[in-house]
């Protein structure tokens, strides 16, 4: 068993003003040290692949498809050990 | 995976260690049950007696007054008692409506309880057959200024957006109201209405011995379970974190549920139907079979579980949302089933209706729990609760309302004090948040005195709000009650609406306070009164006591759902002046009435003395009136006279089209009294020249004070008091007080 | 002409639009269940809003899926007339009918209101009915309208003349070029915020939605009566 930890975020070049209005708060409140805050999705996908990087493909492929919109959106991930 | 097991107590330890206080059932309510089953009860059967008797599903406390309500008429098709009250509309149409609070768990997590209050309501409406087409909101919270109320505020009308804008029902009208009374309570009162054929009206009955019990919806959850009294000691697990008691609302699941129950209900192969609401399976099966004398079993390990190892007494007492029970005619299951499955929905058979006239449930092979169905639906003890006239209310009588408040200098700045009142203030803010024109069929949109809503392939339109002023009543329930309904209906009929029916949420304090409970007496005797005079059965409700922070009580605060009737969409009357030139008509008589107005409050920080007075022949007469004169196409607008009394209608009836107008009034009375007095059966209509003469003739044919006060035109509000300038300012600028002050305060 | 108005778990302006095209059009119109394989029997297919499948992980992202979206594809690349509103719109641009996303609105609010709209192509055949420039009061109802695309895709829209409506007034989501609306390179295919649908008659505040439908109708006539002299 695998589980696959994704990470979906807005692009760098799209604006992203959930992660904007929550720098603001956290600087109100006196967080200085915040410059900036990205805010994006997390996923747990438990997976039963039968090797790491049959799993790693897959879930590339699900990201591309399914769970990120490349137009807007960039994604990361991880496969751990389930 | 980690089972979690509960060590439940057994009947005895349940008997001598009293545990059944814990989930709310007292001693002799314990013995009552007792006797009721010749023996002790489980702990799953004292839990199902627990929530079935509790106030919300039995109306212990309430009943003897509740009964006192006018629920009859010739139009009235269902009263009190099913999901929702049903009101004929003719050609083979009804419209079908409730109102009902989700308070409490809206304070502790503002969005899902808002939401989720939102999603019961709907549910209600269509499990009865009908299409629901219109949500209204009761909002109540805290003074805007504290962060706490701020957050309540945002996140319920968040949650409300999130749910209505996501099933598709547009969220049309409603109140928000703010008072301090409300800080540590906000009220969330959601009403919905519906369309039906009378062929279709569905009730939740559990007939015919042997037809299949079919769930259908989410699945089971432990979100919800009455009273969470269970510590972590009980638990085998304590790591197991103690879940809360939010339940989270998946506005989705429930447009498929609702989706597919009215295409189910269109085969014609229902028998009987019933949402999971409060006490989830224990009172949708209980309530379904002892309404058809009959006995319902039901095998709990075919019921759809969202969690593993949950208990009989948990599934029974659990409010996960988006559930439904339905009886469907034998053999026809599989018909069911396949409509469930093109909409996505798990659903499952896990019972029959039987003849024995018990509710009787099997888990892991055993039967957990054999109780009489009547005696959980119907046998609930009933409480006569002493009531006390309370302290303030006698003291109230003495209190010169009038000299504790200065005549102020410049009046442009009072009136436009009190429209930012965030009370009276625009609430755009709000509305712009709510998908209020889905199903294009919204012809009164959020912001008149009722929204209209039109009914498809015909000439009809149905006008709705919500209404009760909260100070009022606590200074003298019995008149706020009647005002409550009276300006309800004042307000369906300057849209041109005859009044229908009315749903009632009433939301008081703990009833075991004789003064609240006084309160809660006099206010339900005030509104029946009303709904005599005015023609408008209480078709349903709810009670919502216990509404406390700190052992003080909210304002007593009977919310009044309406709904009424537009024969024909010429009808459709509006607040906006539209034509420069037109006649401004006031109806009703101004009396030095200040005992709990926003001007009070405004002026003093509190509120004290009376309420407004209100003479019911009157009020019926002033609404006939307007009605008449709306039929005849005599009125270009109508505007109640409400919170801010003539000063506000005015501002508000100029602020849609941007047009001003010049009043000349003459009176024995203060300035200030005259424009801010709240003073009832009031309403501002404005009309041609040649109309208004009609309708000052129509007037005093109807025995109602009427006079011509003024004119409809240029970009200012100019009134002037016995020849005396008032007022003088500019619409623009008035009108940017009343719109900014919400965005303002939220910031 | 027969107009199919397609119905995904969790649409619901479906009813909204399917009144427009009996009241404007006048024209046969069928719900389509989203399960559909078959849309040949259709001469325009509209996309309703609402939340499909709750739009939980991104607008559209999962209507996209769809069985009838193949249908609806291949009915684009025939030329047939597709218009998607709000949902709609969201699924046309995940399918890849039309460039480009639609991100939350900038006030992070979901905005129901009328918007004044520019109509900056009146040569398309869902709006050849409105005078070039036209500005027009339409309502939009949505959190995540605030269309956005790459600078070079910008640069195309713009050259293409596929940008079809931008706000006139206040922008109301955040869209990049005041953007409401856009149609493919080819201009058969038509995505936008606001619903016209909501527009169609006097008493809805507005009715100068009607003339995209009546827009629609014209063409279809046109294209139809060439079909027929062939």
């Amino acid at each position: 068993m695998f589980k696959a930890v994704v990470y979906v975020t807005l692009r760098e070049s799209v604006l992203d003003p959930q992660g904007q209005a929550v720098k603001g708060a956290l600087n109100t409140l006196g967080f200085d040290e915040v410059n900036n805050a990205r805010i994006g999705k997390y996923m747990e996908l438990e997976l039963n692949s039968a090797d790491r990087a049959q799993a790693e493909e897959r879930v590339r492929e699900m990201c591309e498809k399914l769970l990120a919109n490349t137009v807007v959106e960039d994604y990361r991930f991880e496969i751990v050990e389930g | 995976m980690s089972q979690l097991t509960h060590k439940e107590p057994t009947a005895e330890q349940i008997a001598d260690q009293k545990l059944y206080r814990e989930i709310g059932l007292t001693d002799e309510e314990y013995q009552r049950v007792v006797n009721i089953l010749g023996r002790q009860p489980n702990w799953t059967e004292t839990g199902l007696y627990s929530v079935m008797w509790s106030e919300h599903c039995s109306y212990k406390n309430s009943k003897p007054v509740l009964r006192k309500f006018p629920t009859k008429g010739p139009r009235v098709l269902q009263g009190p008692g099913e999901g929702a009250g049903i009101v004929d509309i003719g050609d083979n149409q009804a419209v079908v409506f409730k109102i009902e609070s989700h308070n409490h768990p809206s304070a502790i997590e503002p969005y899902q309880g808002a939401a989720t209050g939102v999603g019961g309501i709907i549910r209600d409406v269509f499990s009865m057959g009908a299409r629901p087409i219109a949500l209204l909101n009761s909002l109540r919270f805290g003074e805007l200024n504290s962060p706490r109320v701020k957050y309540l505020f945002e996140h319920v009308v968040a949650g409300i957006a999130g749910y209505g804008n996501c099933i598709g029902i547009p969220t049309v009208g409603g109140e928000v109201n703010f008072d301090p009374t409300y800080e540590g309570n906000p009220l969330v009162n959601a009403m919905c209405v519906g369309l039906i054929d009378h062929e279709k009206i569905q009730k939740g009955v559990a007939s015919g011995i042997g037809n299949p019990v079919i769930y259908v919806g989410a699945s089971t959850g432990r979100d919800g379970i009455h009273g969470a009294t269970f510590a972590s000691e009980e638990l085998t697990e304590e790591s197991e974190k103690k879940r809360p008691a939010v339940q989270v609302g998946d506005p989705f699941m429930e447009k498929l549920l609702l989706e597919a129950c009215l295409e189910l209900i269109d085969t014609g192969i229902v028998v009987g139907i019933q949402d999971m609401g409060a006490a989830g399976l224990t009172s949708s099966s209980s309530e379904m079979a002892s309404k058809a004398g009959n006995g319902i079993e039901m095998n709990l390990d075919l019921v759809p579980q969202r969690e593993a190892g949950m208990s009989a007494y948990e599934m029974m007492l659990s409010e996960s949302q988006e559930r439904m029970l339905v009886v469907v005619e034998k053999g026809k299951e599989a018909e069911a089933i396949a409509i469930f499955d093109k909409w996505g929905l798990a659903s499952a058979v896990v019972g029959k209706v039987t003849d024995d006239s018990k509710l009787r449930l099997l888990h892991k092979g055993e039967v957990v729990a054999e109780v009489p169905v009547n005696s959980l639906a119907d046998d609930a003890p009933v409480y006569h609760r002493p009531s006390a006239v309370p302290a303030y209310y006698e003291a109230n009588a003495n209190v010169d309302v009038l000299a504790a408040i200065q005549e102020p200098k410049d009046l442009n700045e009072t009136l436009k004090s009190i429209l930012a009142q965030p009370t009276v203030a625009n609430k755009a803010w709000v509305y712009e948040q709510y998908d209020h024109i889905v199903r294009a069929n919204t012809a009164v949109k959020p912001g008149s005195d009722a929204a209209v809503v039109m009914v498809r392939g015909t000439r009809k339109a149905l006008a709705m709000t919500t209404d009760c002023n909260g100070r009022y009543v606590y200074l003298d329930p019995k008149v706020g009650g009647a005002i409550a309904v009276a300006e309800s209906a004042r307000n369906v009929v300057c849209s041109g609406a005859e009044p229908l029916a009315i749903t009632d949420c009433l939301n008081f304090g703990s009833p075991e306070k004789p003064e609240v409970f006084w309160q809660f007496e006099k206010a339900c005797e005030g509104m029946s009164e009303a709904c005599v005079a005015l023609d408008a059965p209480v078709i349903g409700g709810n009670v919502s006591f216990y509404n406390e922070r700190s052992g003080d009580a909210i304002y007593p605060t009977p919310t009044v759902g309406m709904v009424g009737l537009i024969t024909d969409v010429d009808h459709i009357t509006t607040q906006d002046f539209k034509n420069e030139g037109d006649a401004i008509i006031l109806l009703g008589e101004t009396f030095a009435e200040l005992g709990g107005s926003e001007y009070q409050k405004l002026a003093t920080g509190s509120i004290s003395g009376r309420p407004p007075q209100i003479d019911l022949n009157k009020e019926a007469a002033v609404q006939k009136l307007v009605l008449t004169a709306i039929r005849k196409g005599l009125v270009n607008s109508a505007h109640d006279l409400s919170e801010g009394g003539l000063g506000v209608a005015l501002a508000e009836s100029c602020f849609g089209k941007g047009i001003g107008a010049k009043v000349e009034l003459s009176s024995e009375l203060r300035s200030d009294v005259l424009l801010f007095s709240e003073s009832q059966s009031r309403i501002l209509l404005s009309a041609s020249p040649e109309q208004a003469e009609a309708i000052l003739a129509l007037a005093g044919e109807h025995g109602v004070p009427a006079e011509k006060i003024g004119t409809i035109g240029g970009d200012r509000l100019v009134v002037n008091v016995n020849g005396t300038e008032a007022i003088n300012a500019s619409i623009q600028e008035v009108k940017a007080a009343w719109k900014d002050a919400i965005p303002c305060l939220i910031g | 002409m027969r107009v199919a108005v397609i119905v995904f778990p969790g649409s619901n302006a479906d009813v909204d639009l399917y009144n427009a095209v009996e009241d404007v059009m006048g024209v046969p119109v069928d719900y389509v269940w989203h399960s559909a394989t078959d849309l040949s029997g259709y001469d325009v297919i509209l996309l309703p809003g609402g939340f499909s499948y709750g739009d939980y992980l991104r607008c559209g992202a999962v209507a996209r899926f769809s069985p009838v979206m193949e249908q609806v594809v291949k009915a684009a690349e025939e030329g047939k007339l597709v218009m998607g509103i709000c949902n709609g719109f969201q699924i046309l641009t995940e399918v890849g009918l039309l460039p480009g996303a639609l991100l939350r609105n900038r006030s992070l609010k979901f905005a129901c209101k009328l918007s004044g709209l520019r109509v900056d192509n009146n040569n398309t055949p869902f709006t050849r009915d409105y005078a070039a420039g036209e500005e027009i009061q339409i309502p939009i109802a949505h959190g995540e309208g605030n269309y956005y695309c790459d600078e070079e895709t910008l640069a195309k829209l713009r050259a293409g003349n596929q940008i079809v409506f931008r706000y006139s007034g206040e922008n109301p989501n955040g869209s990049i070029d005041d953007i409401a609306g856009i149609c493919n390179e080819r201009g058969n295919v038509l995505g936008m915020m606001p619903h016209p649908e909501r527009a169609v008659h006097k008493w809805m505040t507005s009715d100068d939605g009607r003339r995209m439908f009546t827009s629609i109708l014209k063409t279809w006539r046109e294209q139809n009566s060439v079909t027929t002299h062939a």
